[in-house]
């Protein structure tokens, strides 16, 4: 295995990356949370593309697979991209005016472009023809039995994701599958490396997204052995409240965040109903504070204000979500669950964490790369909304999932991650 | 744990009694099911000690292993298990219907399918490693085992697999049928418990359901006080007699539970769905028998990569269809989703029944309704709905805003100018539509076995029956 060290540069490891694409049936490139992998996806597209060899790129979202698509026309206009698509999918219009993309819902409507992109859903549908390479984005979102179902339309392929996110999963129980090494539970790149243990696997070693206050906490908690640095150093990234606070609460959350990057607003503790309102007013708050304190974000991109749209929030449930919208925020921040910001990126992100409130610790609610895609979505902070006592829980929760015989072991484990960002957000609580 | 079972414990432990959280069964009786209740051989994986089984509740048949530790004794007890259940399941073999299929040829449907019906969770499991160290073993060559014992390995198999699929009333475990219709005031593990969970239902709770001496555990597992002091005398005392009437006493008391909650279940209105998906089982349970038929190789240790992916399909695919069923069913279980905002009821305060959309040929009745709701709605406009009040309808949401939906009937109004009676609601109905919806798509189809691609480790070599097919380690 070719596994990068640390102090290799990004641009070596795609130029060894793009190196080890004819040598092997697959490679694997690990992206830790804003390390350049579309960027990387679409290099190679462009890389391959140039061999005049057809190629098929396989993503997990309708989302994903039309930002891929204004990427790939964006960089390299010259390449011609067919997008398939569902019976009942619309195209969204910034796809519409893109030179050299045609939409269609069968291979033949599309002509010949160079490039095919489709989520794995709708390559599930396609048989009759075969492509000599294939990139998977997002391969670690992807069961592995969506893999099997595609998986004899290409030669080769580059498998593309980051390993912290959350894992994929199933409304039925599994358990009768566990420890096959095809369990179709398992991701697609875990089910992929156990049948051959031979393929290269690349990690980029630099997250350009989480500035410095943020890339050794997230590092150490979910990367344990493969740990990644941020690409601005500390000072780089700055985020300033242009007017003053009042001393309430939550002007003190922000203006911690401001600082140093992350703070932990810290409610009192009690068992609340998932959707606790205190916790949800809370949240709401600090989102329309953080609107009209003014906050600009300054950056190597340059100074620019945090508008509605740079700000997420995040939750774990569902109804949290819906809880949250309802509670009057702007239309154009974002709020969602753990699972639809994956692969998004804001300046600020206030999260309301999952263990907040509760009176267990479930696999649901440990599950490291929940914690790990709520905390990892930033460019300048964090603000976590939680109640007291979530260490003292997780001591009364420790871990109690049956181990299976042959299932790998899954690091980082969820109750030692979330301690460990516990552990540092206490020093920003206020 | 939704809100609304949350909410039914509570009020269970305030009234002292479990609280329904179903308004119909969601489950298929039997007229004659077979109640199964298997022991194991304490400290063995699966050691079977005795079993109490029967049709009829005034008639349980007791067959005991007098020395559990005899392998032999083990197999003479599977093969006079084997003499009662195949006979049972194949009882239903002749009478069938034919079925048609589009793009398929027909085949025979049995009428009626066997029903297991066990404790618990725990008895399903036992089961199903029963099934896994019988169906492997041979009648001829090394260690022979009496006839019909590969057999009942072959259906116990597929009981215990069909009792993990989605809505199959195959094989049920009586406990969780109950707290799938009764929230009790106790946790989910203390519910796997049949003598608490029906006192709970029945008298209210009672400390008694926790003594082994007046309610044995309703196995697979006995209670080693027993075991100690009853049990392993009996069996030094090498007297077949001693050894049968003291498992009895912990049988029987479990036996008489099981049809109390075969009762209380019956009690209980079918739901619409439950017949369906009983066909559907109907089909699976024929299925099996034409397998058997045919002399197919028993069921395979571990799924392959592809089967496995087909079984995950299909199970998901019967999860979704179960929910959405229990909801169309079941008001109580609406509810649930008229709190997350999937559902809404409520009153139609005006409609548009001749509403139109298109021109000329294309022109297409679209009736509109308004409903005015309490209830949170968060359905995005354009979303399909549905409604358990007309099952043939489809909808479309098209604005919700302060109480009022305003929807767009789309799907089954026919091909008139004017709607038929009764096909659009009237002013004043209560009415509920839902997003969630039963028309799924098919899944697309999975490579061959022989065609497994390289990801997944290539073609599986073919299976080869061998007489070490019978070892298993730990039996």
């Amino acid at each position: 295995m070719t596994q990068a060290a640390p102090e290799l540069t990004p641009e070596q490891v795609i130029t060894a990356v793009l190196a080890d694409l004819p040598r092997h049936r697959g490679v694997v490139v690990d992206s830790p949370p804003g390390a350049g992998k579309s960027t990387l996806v679409v290099r190679a597209a462009a890389h391959i593309a140039a061999t005049g060899e057809p190629l098929m790129i396989v993503a997990q979202t309708n989302e994903q697979v039309d930002d891929l698509v204004t990427r790939l026309c964006d960089k390299h206009p010259h390449l011609t991209v067919g997008r398939l698509s569902a019976g009942g999918y619309v195209t969204p219009a910034r796809l519409l005016d893109l030179p050299g993309v045609t939409v269609g819902t069968r291979v033949q409507d599309l002509g010949d472009p160079d490039i095919v992109i489709a989520t794995a859903d709708k390559w599930a549908w396609i048989a009759g023809r075969t492509w000599p390479w294939a990139i998977v984005d997002e391969a670690y979102q992807m069961r592995s039995d969506k893999l099997l179902r595609i998986a004899a339309l290409f030669d080769r392929a580059l498998f593309v994701g980051d390993p912290g996110q959350l894992d994929p999963f199933s409304v039925v129980d599994g358990d009768r599958w566990s420890g096959l090494s095809w369990d179709p539970l398992q991701s697609a790149v875990s089910v992929l490396l156990r049948h051959n243990p031979d393929l290269p696997v690349h990690r980029l070693p630099v997250s350009w997204r989480l500035p410095a206050s943020a890339a050794p906490v997230v590092s150490r908690a979910f990367y344990p052995f493969t740990g990644f640095r941020s690409g601005t150093g500390p000072g780089e990234r700055r985020l300033e409240l242009t007017t003053g606070g009042m001393g309430t609460v939550h002007d003190r959350a922000l203006e911690e965040a401001a600082r140093s990057g992350w703070a932990l607003l810290e409610l009192p503790n009690r068992h609340t109903v998932r959707t606790d309102g205190e916790a949800v007013e809370a949240v709401a708050l600090l989102a329309a504070r953080l609107l009209q304190r003014g906050a600009v974000a300054g950056s190597e991109q340059g100074e620019r204000p945090v508008t509605a749209d740079r700000i997420a929030v995040g939750a774990a449930h569902r109804d949290q979500v819906a809880a949250i919208r309802a509670a009057g925020l702007p239309p154009e921040i974002t709020v969602d669950t753990a699972n639809r910001l994956q692969g998004r990126e804001y300046d600020v992100t206030i999260v309301l964490h999952p263990l907040s409130g509760r009176r267990d610790a479930t696999a649901f609610h440990l599950e490291s790369g929940r914690l790990c895609v709520l905390a990892s979505r930033h460019r300048h902070a964090c603000v976590v909304v939680a109640r007291a006592g979530i260490a003292e829980l997780l001591d009364a929760h420790p871990s109690a999932e049956p181990v299976r015989l042959g299932a790998p072991v899954k690091f980082p484990d969820g109750w030692e991650a979330n301690q460990a960002v516990l552990d540092h957000l206490a020093r920003h609580r206020v | 744990m939704s809100l609304l079972t949350s909410l039914a414990r509570l009020r269970a432990v305030e009234a002292g009694r479990a609280q329904p959280i179903a308004t119909v069964r969601h489950c298929h009786l039997s007229e004659r099911p077979m109640v199964f209740i298997p022991l194991k051989l304490a400290g063995e994986a699966a050691a079977p000690l005795a079993a109490m089984l029967g049709t009829d509740r005034d008639a349980p048949r007791l067959l005991v292993v007098t020395q559990p530790r005899n392998r032999d004794l083990r197999f003479a007890w599977a093969a006079e298990l084997a003499g009662v259940l195949v006979p049972y399941v194949e009882s239903f073999l002749g009478s069938t219907e034919t079925v048609e299929r589009r793009n398929a040829d027909p085949y025979e449907r049995a009428l009626d399918a066997p029903q297991l019906l066990l404790p618990n969770r725990a008895g399903v499991a036992f089961t199903r490693l029963l099934g896994r160290s019988t169906r492997f073993r041979r009648t001829d060559g090394p260690y022979p085992v009496p006839q019909g014992v590969p057999l009942l390995g072959r259906w116990l198999t597929y009981f215990a697999e069909r009792a993990a699929y989605p809505g199959s009333s195959l094989a049920m475990a009586a406990t969780e049928e109950l707290a799938r219709h009764w929230a009790s005031g106790q946790s989910a593990l203390e519910d796997a418990n049949l003598a608490a969970l029906v006192a709970w239902i029945t008298t209210g709770p009672s400390d008694e359901a926790e003594d082994p001496l007046v309610w044995p555990p309703a196995g697979p597992a006995t209670d080693p006080g027993f075991d100690a002091e009853v049990l392993a005398p009996a069996m030094e005392s090498e007297s077949a007699e001693r050894v049968t009437e003291a498992l009895r006493t912990q049988l029987a008391p479990t036996w008489r539970l099981m049809w109390q909650a075969v009762d209380l279940l019956r009690a209980l209105e079918p739901g619409a769905g439950v017949a369906q998906r009983w066909e559907q089982d109907r089909a699976s349970f024929s299925g099996m028998a034409a397998q058997i038929e045919e002399g197919a190789p028993p069921q395979a240790r571990r799924d392959g990569a592809v089967a496995a992916a087909a079984r995950l399909a299909r199970m998901e695919r019967a999860q979704a269809a179960y929910d959405v069923q229990r909801a169309y069913d079941d008001p109580l279980v609406m509810a649930e989703y008229r709190l997350t905002g999937e559902a809404f009821a409520g009153e139609v305060v005006e409609t548009v029944p001749d509403n139109t959309e298109g021109e000329g040929r294309s022109r297409k009745l679209r009736p509109l309704v308004v409903v005015k709701t309490d209830d949170p709605v968060r359905i995005p406009p354009g979303t399909s709905l549905g409604t358990p009040q007309r099952r043939g309808q489809g909808a479309e949401l098209v604005s919700a805003d302060g109480g009022l939906v305003t929807l767009k009937i789309t799907k089954g109004m026919g091909r008139g100018r004017t709607p038929t009676p009764g096909a659009v609601p009237e002013p004043g109905e209560r009415v509920c539509y839902t997003s969630l919806t039963d028309d799924f798509q098919g899944a697309p189809a999975l490579p061959e076995a022989e065609a497994t691609p390289w990801t997944h480790g290539g073609p599986p070599p073919a299976y080869v029956p061998a007489d070490e097919d019978a070892v298993e380690e730990w039996s």
